[in-house]
């Protein structure tokens, strides 16, 4: 009971500090606050379907550029900045489903390499599109008419509102039938269509959510920076940097990917900043002692899976009475 | 009597460029227990694949309960009733028992206590379960992991329950523990198709049976007449033909 308190204040106390932020923090801090927001985004975005799912997906990058390349389009051409970044995520997730379809049947390493490829195919499109695009000269965008503070306080709370879709997301595929269908095909597949769950459907779902953040995220992103190239936009380290999150929190866990997150930033902004030439390598090698010692991340998920609600009314009930 | 619960007319599948069976007649009697019998590579677990919708048939039908399920959806055939227990049990890692076995109910929707009732049922038709309910499902025995796999199918409330490999790596002790088990949920009303390794079992437990032989059904009769047949004593029983 004492426990479930602290951690509600602890929670409470976090909210308040992140939405006072922008008042009481410099620049360069409120900069790495909306940073780590969308961190937190892409972490949990790709927590649906490399945790909950299993399937090891490299698209995050295709998604992030897709969606930073539409909200970029359409705010050059007049559109209202968050009718824009909404566009994108709409778009994005139009994509995804219609991918996913085609590449969801491959598992593992093979499935892996299907996503990763995704985004070369769309880096090479919008490098061709020149005339749309800007092509490999990148597109500039138009800041909002409004002071610099207001601005970054904008793209701040935008990244919290949609980190905190993505989290509340989470919570409820956490408890949902959807989500317990996803974790049997993590679990095992074959064993999941003999019990009847629609795997390929599923599958897809879990795709299309894992982009529909990212893309609206990317759009955000363009509008922030005010201009985007090809190589930046779909840059490979966007789908290997939430997978280490994810994997550093614990995958498949509600509240893993945030802690992630969290903990990535703060090594990217102390370790790495000071071995700029290695920083790949480094990347690589935290990659592996993950894997090496850490197979389940901070929280360890997947030890403790929970049968959802709809299944188990007496622990539903057992809550309800406690909490 | 009355019309077979799963018929099963001139059937052909196979992975890709082999083909497997070559038109496979079958039927099974609602409210019996029927075995497939057969030599490794004659086709029975592909037969169970294929009419779960896990291979797709190239040619053929396949009807269950009057419905043609055919090119049906996995998921479509298991909310009919058709239930497939896979061979090597194939349990959710990381979930209790009690939580693998809520699992089958997946595609039910006739509300949570038609599902805790047959939970109860059937943690009392496997009190090893019932002791265990709380295990991590790999924790178990081979033949316990077995019954929760019997179990788990029988969550999904089937009309026909399909069991591939019943015996397979369990101590005769246990197998005959399941076999007792399986005529109990034949007299609750589920028909039971079982693919079985072990003949002798198989045509000892089984009311009816069949002979899968490189893709086709040979022989088709009750499990008694099967028993007392040469060809299947020479084959499958290892009788001793007397030479003239």
């Amino acid at each position: 009971m004492n426990r479930a308190f602290a951690f509600r204040a602890i929670g409470l106390a976090a909210l308040v500090a992140l939405a006072a932020l922008p008042w009481m923090a410099d620049n360069y801090v409120v900069r790495v606050a909306t940073t780590m927001l969308m961190y937190c985004a892409l972490a949990l975005s790709w927590n649906f379907i490399g945790g909950f799912t299993g399937y090891p997906s490299f698209a995050t990058a295709a998604f992030f550029g897709l969606g930073a390349y539409v909200g970029g389009v359409l705010q050059n051409m007049g559109l209202f900045l968050g009718l824009a970044w909404l566009a994108a995520g709409l778009v994005v997730v139009v994509f995804a489903a219609v991918t996913g379809r085609a590449i969801l049947h491959l598992k593992g390493h093979y499935f892996a390499i299907a996503s990763l490829v995704i985004a070369d195919v769309l880096r090479e499109i919008i490098n061709g599109l020149t005339s749309i695009t800007g092509g490999g000269m990148g597109l500039n965008l138009t800041a909002p008419a409004m002071g610099v503070e207001a601005q970054s306080r904008l793209f701040y709370f935008s990244m919290a509102v949609v980190a905190a879709v993505a989290l509340a997301t989470t919570v409820w595929l956490d408890r949902s039938r959807l989500g317990f269908g996803l974790r049997c095909i993590e679990q095992n597949e074959d064993a999941a269509i003999r019990i009847g769950v629609g795997t390929a459907r599923l599958k897809t779902i879990a795709f299309a959510l894992s982009s529909v953040f990212v893309g609206i995220v990317g759009a955000i992103y363009a509008s922030w920076t005010v201009y985007i190239d090809p190589s930046e936009a779909f840059d490979i380290l966007i789908s290997v940097k939430p997978i280490v999150m994810t994997l550093l929190g614990g995958a498949g866990s509600v509240l893993g990917p945030i802690y992630g997150a969290f903990l990535f930033l703060l090594l990217e902004e102390t370790v790495w900043r000071n071995f700029l030439h290695v920083h790949s390598g480094v990347l690589g090698l935290l990659v592996v002692l993950l894997i090496l010692f850490m197979p389940r991340g901070l929280l360890g998920a997947g030890s403790r899976l929970r049968v959802a609600t709809w299944l188990r009314p007496e622990r539903a009930a057992k809550r309800r009475a406690g909490s | 009597m009355s019309a077979p619960l799963l018929e099963i007319g001139g059937l052909e599948a196979g992975y890709g460029d082999v083909q497997v069976l070559w038109g496979v007649d079958l039927a099974v009697a609602s409210g019996s227990i029927v075995c497939l019998i057969g030599s490794n590579g004659a086709g029975k677990s592909t037969l169970l694949r294929a009419v779960s919708g896990l291979v797709p048939a190239a040619a053929g039908q396949i009807r269950f309960g009057g419905e043609d399920i055919t090119h049906a959806r996995p998921s479509r055939i298991v909310a009919a009733g058709l239930v497939h227990v896979p061979e090597g049990r194939r349990l959710f890692a990381g979930m209790s028992v009690r939580d693998n076995l809520l699992m089958g109910a997946y595609k039910r929707g006739d509300g949570r206590a038609a599902v805790r009732r047959d939970l109860e049922r059937v943690l009392a038709l496997f009190p090893r379960l019932a002791e265990r309910s709380r295990q991590d499902a790999v924790t178990l025995s081979g033949g316990e992991q077995q019954m929760c796999a019997i179990g788990r199918g029988l969550m999904a409330a089937p009309r026909l329950l399909m069991i591939d490999e019943l015996s397979l790596g369990l101590s005769p002790r246990l197998v005959e523990e399941l076999c007792s088990a399986l005529v109990g949920i034949r007299d609750a009303g589920v028909t039971v198709l079982l693919v079985e390794q072990d003949v002798m079992t198989a045509l000892e437990l089984a009311d009816d049976g069949h002979v899968l032989q490189g893709g086709r059904v040979v022989l088709a009769d009750t499990s008694a007449r099967l028993a007392a047949n040469p060809m299947v004593q020479q084959a499958y029983l290892g009788a001793v033909v007397a030479h003239p």
